[in-house]
């Protein structure tokens, strides 16, 4: 007994900031419906600037002020005004890729304004953490311990004081159903969101100090792994009941501590499963908890108040312009190629190369996110089996990386029905956050062991023969790349244009609309991830072989998110956005290695930022940049037909291309 | 017609004026030039086919739908450009078409968070103690989830909130959409029992017959414009020569904006409601 409560002591303050991040999370929840993954990035940036500050001298208090009371609501203000008052009403991938993009630009852009450099010995906003204050019945208890408490308490009992007197907690409710019928209440729903926003960033911000102190560096890992443990301590409490969400945020704290003091030190079960155990408490609250489940969202009445949606599908074009802008793309495709194998640099021509594969490891994302609308954030995972496998057959039974290849995309798909099938009845978000579990259990925990991912030292893949012919060179290994790209992209063409197709593209419009057509929206959600998971196995053992080793960090559970926000951003919906996605990732890439390690992260930041303009187009920034494209194309033809001729004969194009709105015609006009 | 009428006494005569009113949802116009008035204490039926723009109008003076052109003035203000909380806080209710209750909310939430706004924490109690009166049957599931209410039950939660804290002016859009016949009369009774508390109505609905009954005015929309101004007895003389036959109406046509918004008005078949009290 006293020895549990020897090892659960120090779990009290992990406890407090995670409950506290956990209620900050579930405030910005239930009044945006946004599941805010940005939060973590949100209490580092404090974190930081109240490191910054002290280290310059200021006094304490005077950067406590700065970083928490000022900056955190300031943050929150500013992403509910320009962001995420626009997403409330949107579908859930709507809400999640803007934040994601957050939670990588955020921790990069703090970086490139206070340095790389690390940031040792992170101050304590009061009392000393090390220094024994009292004994409480006989066990320690620390100036960490006693801060941490005291904070929550005073923070989180002002809270409720606020809900009680002000009807806010009702309001907040009211908002995430229907903000414009909370408006008809007589309520500013806007005002109730902004100060949804402002007050969870304070408690972000908050969290993000009193955490600092507990780690010897400040780094952005601890807080990323913060907010994974907040979402369990969410979900605890139902992503609803703020009581809970405290109890349950204390009580992962000491079980971390508890369990890591009962497991064998040393092991990787021991330093893996500490972190990975918010995760899996959350896995088995989704899976198992039925009211997790999907369908039970209710959706906006006054949604109909909305413009129409545009269609994401291309519009009618004149032949001429269709043709012109297909003999463009292969001019491009082909200029592409050409020079790779010419002129280009032999640096250049691996980041080439390395493009395809990404496009091949992105075309996952493709057919689950963009066809048939599932949020998975573990595809870098998927990629790494895939990776690992061929490695272990390479080098365990001398086998070629190109029977590796086939064998890992089995291996990975089977592995993604062990994902999916649990989570067979999850969609939208809860799904993402199992994925995202599971990413997390497999880095920290699996991917460690010798038998799959080897640790920090990692796998050698070589380069794989076939026959007389060699890919161990640049070129040669260019050719592969193309063609497993070509293979790869075959098959979503070929799925997205048979049944499987049509029925995932059903499910993505609406699940409760394709189970009545007869589609076992259950099975299919299954299949998706296998035929995906198994791309992104092919993907990976092809990345492994080009770079000739591999270790788990290659495939970093963070990766997984960099990944959705890239194909998201660049185009999630064709084949052709998981290669322009491929490309510029690596090109991207490539150009700021050249620039001073400060900006090394800009990459992070330059497609976080473009993550946001999802929110207005979901159909990805160069998708949209080519239908601006060619829509002028096809007004310039237009023009020069009528000024050619006197009848204008715009007859390929079906569609009124003035989109102004005084022209439509009134028998075409809408709304009851 | 429509602006002469506006023209000879605004101030006096109009609680709520629109002035050339028109709107937009993206690309697809919705209404063109629509005038007419709502005097204080009167009931003006909007009615018209599916899609004619009856719902849009309703928007547009809650302040949901932004108006492309024209003026809306309500109790002598302009308050076109307001947002829709700031209408509603001037004494405008809107019951929205369709589900207009928060579901996720319990009976009593949904009063209070009105009631609270209406007239302030200490008077909650009092109107609360109202709305039941009125509707003792949401007394005794005032602990339900209002989505799990019936849908007569529904609309009178949305009912009592004015019935308890007496609006200015009651825009109803189809309240009676989906009900069964007995339920109506009970609807139509609340409205009476509002209108008798002085509140006006602007009542849109696509029963002809039970909204000649109860209004003084009505006004006929067809394609996003007022074809017709004037007493319940013209309007129902001049339904067979307003409305086209079935299938020539722009629903069978109807723009995505129709598939969106209105599945449930296009599975009413409105249209024969309207023609019929004419035959």
């Amino acid at each position: 007994m006293s020895q549990l409560v020897t090892y659960a002591l120090p779990g009290i303050p992990y406890g407090c900031v995670f409950a506290l991040m956990a209620v900050g999370l579930v405030l910005t929840y239930k009044a945006s419906g946004v599941f805010n993954l940005a939060f973590g990035a949100q209490a580092y940036l404090s974190a930081m600037v109240f490191y910054v500050a002290v280290h310059a001298g200021w006094p304490k208090w005077a950067a406590f002020v700065v970083a928490v009371v000022v900056l955190g609501p300031l943050v929150g203000l500013v992403l509910d005004r320009l962001l995420f008052r626009f997403t409330r009403t949107a579908p859930p991938l709507v809400r999640l890729v803007p934040a994601l993009g957050l939670l990588i630009a955020i921790p990069s852009i703090t970086q490139m304004i206070f340095g790389i450099e690390p940031k040792l010995g992170p101050p304590a906003v009061f009392l000393n953490p090390n220094m024994i204050y009292f004994r409480f019945a006989g066990f320690p208890v620390d100036g960490n311990e006693i801060a941490t408490t005291v904070a929550t308490v005073v923070v989180v009992g002002g809270l409720a004081l606020l809900f009680r007197s002000s009807g806010l907690g009702l309001r907040m409710r009211a908002v995430v159903e229907s903000p414009r019928m909370t408006e008809l209440a007589g309520i500013d729903a806007d005002r109730v969101g902004a100060f949804a926003w402002i007050l969870s960033s304070f408690f972000a911000g908050l969290a993000g100090v009193l955490l600092a102190p507990l780690y010897a560096q400040l780094s952005a890992s601890n807080f990323t792994d913060l907010l994974v443990a907040a979402i369990a301590a969410a979900a605890i409490g139902g992503f609803s009941s703020l009581s809970l969400t405290l109890a349950g945020g204390i009580g992962l704290g000491l079980a971390q501590e508890i369990l890591s003091g009962y497991l064998p030190s040393g092991t990787i079960l021991s330093s893996g499963l500490r972190p990975a155990l918010p995760f899996i408490v959350l896995a088995v609250l989704l899976v198992v908890v039925p009211r997790f489940r999907l369908g039970g969202e209710v959706s906006d009445p006054l949604a109909a108040c909305d413009p129409p949606a545009p269609s994401l599908d291309p519009p009618p074009r004149i032949a001429v312009v269709s043709r012109g802008a297909r003999i463009f793309a292969i001019a491009v495709a082909g200029a592409l190629v050409g020079s790779a194998l010419s002129w280009v640099s032999g640096n250049w021509l691996f980041t080439i190369t390395q493009g395809l594969v990404f496009a091949v490891i992105f075309l996952s994302i493709t057919l689950l996110t963009g066809m048939s609308g599932q949020i998975s954030l573990c595809q870098a995972t998927f990629a790494g089996v895939g990776a690992f496998a061929a490695g272990q057959l390479a080098s365990h039974f001398g086998m070629s990386v190109l029977g590796g290849m086939v064998i890992g995309g089995l291996l990975a798909s089977a592995v993604g029905i062990l994902v999916a099938y649990p989570a067979r009845r999850l969609g939208g978000i809860a799904l993402g956050l199992v994925t995202l579990a599971f990413a997390l259990l497999m880095d920290n925990v699996i991917f460690p062991y010798s038998w799959a991912g080897n640790g920090a030292s990692g796998l050698v893949v070589p380069r794989p023969r076939l026959g007389p012919i060699s890919f161990g060179g640049g070129g040669a290994f260019f050719w592969l790349a193309l063609f497993v790209l070509g293979v790869a992209g075959g098959a979503v063409w070929l799925i997205r244009s048979g049944t499987t197709g049509q029925e995932l593209a059903a499910m993505r419009g609406s699940e409760v609309a394709a189970a009545t057509i007869g589609i076992d929206v259950r099975r299919l959600r299954v299949v998706a991830f296998a035929l995906s998971a198994a791309i992104a196995g092919v993907g990976g053992a092809l990345y492994g072989s080009l770079q000739q080793t591999v270790s788990p960090n290659d495939f970093a559970y963070e990766l997984s998110l960099v990944f959705v926000v890239v194909v998201a951003t660049v185009g999630v919906r064709t084949v052709s956005g998981a290669i322009e996605a491929g490309l510029a990732f690596t090109v991207l890439q490539q150009i700021i290695t050249s620039l001073p390690t400060r900006y090394g992260s800009l990459l992070a930041v330059v497609f976080g930022l473009a993550a946001l303009s999802y929110v207005r187009h979901p159909e990805g920034v160069v998708a949209y940049g080519k239908r601006v494209v060619l829509d002028m194309a096809e007004k310039l033809v237009v023009a020069l037909e009528r000024g050619g001729s006197s009848h204008g004969s715009a007859t390929g194009s079906g569609r009124d291309d003035g989109t102004a709105t005084g022209t439509m015609e009134p028998d075409l006009a809408v709304g009851p | 017609m429509n602006a002469s009428r506006a023209q000879a006494g605004p101030e006096l005569a109009g609680l709520l004026v629109l002035e050339h009113v028109s709107a937009v949802y993206g690309p697809y116009r919705a209404l063109f030039d629509v005038s007419f008035t709502v005097p204080a204490g009167s009931a003006v039926a909007l009615v018209g086919s599916n899609g004619a723009g009856k719902s849009t109008v309703a928007r547009v003076v809650s302040g949901l739908v932004k108006a492309s052109g024209g003026r809306v003035l309500f109790a002598g203000r302009d308050i076109t450009r307001w947002p829709a909380w700031r209408v509603a806080r001037a004494g405008l209710s809107h019951a929205p078409e369709g589900r207009s209750v928060f579901a996720t909310l319990s009976v009593e939430e949904n009063l209070v968070l009105t009631f609270r706004q209406a007239v302030g924490r200490r008077g909650v109690a009092d109107a609360l103690e109202r709305a039941y009166q009125a509707f003792p049957r949401l007394q005794e599931r005032h602990k339900q989830l209002a989505g799990t209410l019936s849908g007569g039950e529904q609309r009178m939660l949305s009912l009592a909130k004015v019935l308890a804290v007496p609006q200015k002016l009651l825009v109803v859009d189809e309240l009676s959409l989906g009900l069964a016949p007995v339920v109506v009369d009970e609807v139509f009774g609340a409205l009476q029992a509002i209108r008798a508390n002085g509140t006006a109505l602007l009542v849109v609905e696509q029963h002809m017959d039970r909204v000649l009954a109860l209004a003084d005015r009505v006004v006929v929309l067809s394609k996003g414009r007022v074809v017709y101004t004037g007493s319940p007895e013209g309007a129902a003389a001049l339904a067979t020569t307003l409305v086209p036959p079935a299938g020539d109406d722009g629903t069978s046509r109807g723009g995505p904006g129709a598939d969106a918004g209105d599945a449930g008005e296009l599975g009413s078949s409105g249209l024969g409601e309207v023609s019929s009290p004419s035959v």
